[in-house]
């Protein structure tokens, strides 16, 4: 009998931007599972490329030479050189092999980094990144399971330089005279 | 099953079983966390560990020198040490050993050629070029023919007067070693994590580490409660 009174009842309107309230519970405990699955208040944690206004490097791609980006630079190939983003952010991909030396505002590695890298703002190493090289940096974040090998420089930024002092007025011209007037007076 | 090193009484203390009144783990090491998954169960703990806080006395007054970590990049030490303004170097020494030998063979760590091309990967620096380092227990996973050429190299590329940091287990029957990842909490305690149990090459007393340290200016001994050996070497 109440099975028969809900199913006539009609689909209740969902308002728009207005989140459903949990469903009553249902006397069938396999319905209940179902719409239960799909929620999760835990973010799972993935890499997302962020090509979104970057240049890329796909990682079927190979690059021998130097590299000067004007803009933030994914790299998910193979690149062997020089890579200059000295403004902007440089993210070596999961399956970015970077042979070279690296200069850059901020570099976030997932893959491996053969060579020496100056990151002037940060430098990230993720877990199963590979670097291999001296970083120079302000501030580094290593996950665990990150492999490293090599030198870290921490960076300190340089307090912003004062204005120089303007320079103390002159003697007043009265105040010299005795100086020059006194000389002869010595010398008698 | 207990836990061996510095974990032997963490159970007991966490699941029961321990009288009231007693104290607790916290004398031997504080659990901060615990890794669930697997068969065997490895934690986190924190104790104070004099070791540390003398390799880093000796250091304290100076800035801009350089020590060289055997124990991987960790987010902790590389903070830690570079937020004292000194210049980090970072040696996975383990993964060199198992990609240069392989796990437990201690007799391929015998063979010369394998030793001089191991000491090229891991410790090939000049000479007197580190302050200090922080061996931790590497030395304990080497047979004999390799130790001995890693302490050469070592005491070689570390500055006369400076400063190394080993820490070796002290009971001589263990038959498998807790295997640690070390954290430096601050100047006198570390973060101690064991991440699984390895077979040691050699297990050694005082006399053993007097006789290998045997070049060293001195070799200063700290006996922790948990059958750990600390030990401050002065080059």
């Amino acid at each position: 009998m109440w099975n028969k009174r809900r199913e006539e009842e009609p689909p209740k309107p969902i308002s728009q931007g207005i989140v459903p309230a949990p469903a009553p519970p249902a006397p069938n405990a396999v319905e209940v599972k179902k719409e239960a699955t799909p929620m999760s208040s835990m973010p799972v944690r993935t890499f997302e490329p962020e090509s979104r206004g970057a240049a890329t490097i796909g990682k079927s791609v190979k690059v021998v030479g130097q590299i000067f980006a004007k803009e933030d630079l994914y790299v998910d190939g193979a690149v062997e050189g020089t890579v200059e983003a000295l403004e902007h952010k440089l993210t070596i991909g999961p399956h970015g092999t970077v042979h070279a030396g690296i200069k850059a505002r901020e570099v976030l590695a997932l893959g491996s980094i053969q060579g020496n890298v100056e990151a002037t703002e940060r430098i990230e190493i993720r877990k199963d990144a590979k670097l291999m090289g001296d970083i120079r940096t302000a501030r580094i974040v290593i996950e665990d399971g990150a492999y490293f090998k090599g030198s870290i420089d921490i960076i300190r930024p340089e307090p912003a330089k004062v204005a120089p002092k303007p320079p103390a007025p002159a003697p007043a011209p009265a105040a010299a005279v005795p100086v020059v007037a006194a000389a002869p007076d010595i010398k008698r | 099953m207990p836990f061996p090193g510095p974990l032997k009484n963490f159970m007991r203390g966490s699941r029961g079983g321990q009288p009231a009144g007693e104290k607790s783990a916290n004398a031997a090491g504080r659990p901060v966390s615990q890794q669930p998954g697997g068969a065997q169960k490895f934690t986190t703990t924190t104790r104070p560990s004099r070791g540390i806080e003398e390799f880093f006395n000796s250091i304290r007054d100076q800035s801009g020198l350089t020590i060289l970590d055997l124990g991987s990049a960790s987010q902790q030490n590389v903070s830690f040490i570079t937020n004292l303004g000194h210049r980090l170097y970072a040696e996975d020494f383990l993964r060199l050993l198992n990609e240069s030998f392989g796990p437990d063979d201690l007799a391929a760590q015998s063979n010369s050629g394998s030793i001089d091309y191991f000491l090229r990967q891991a410790l090939d620096y000049p000479e007197g070029h580190f302050d200090g380092v922080l061996i931790w227990d590497v030395l304990e996973y080497l047979a004999p023919a390799l130790l001995a050429a890693v302490v050469e190299r070592l005491m070689k590329i570390a500055r006369p007067k400076g400063y190394m940091l080993a820490f070796f287990h002290s009971d001589d029957k263990l038959e498998s070693v807790p295997f640690y990842t070390f954290r430096i909490q601050d100047m006198n305690s570390l973060q101690v994590a064991q991440t699984s149990t390895r077979k040691p090459a050699q297990l050694f007393n005082n006399r053993s580490l007097e006789r290998l340290f045997g070049r060293a200016e001195s070799v200063k001994f700290f006996l922790t409660r948990d059958r750990l050996r600390e030990v401050i070497v002065k080059v």
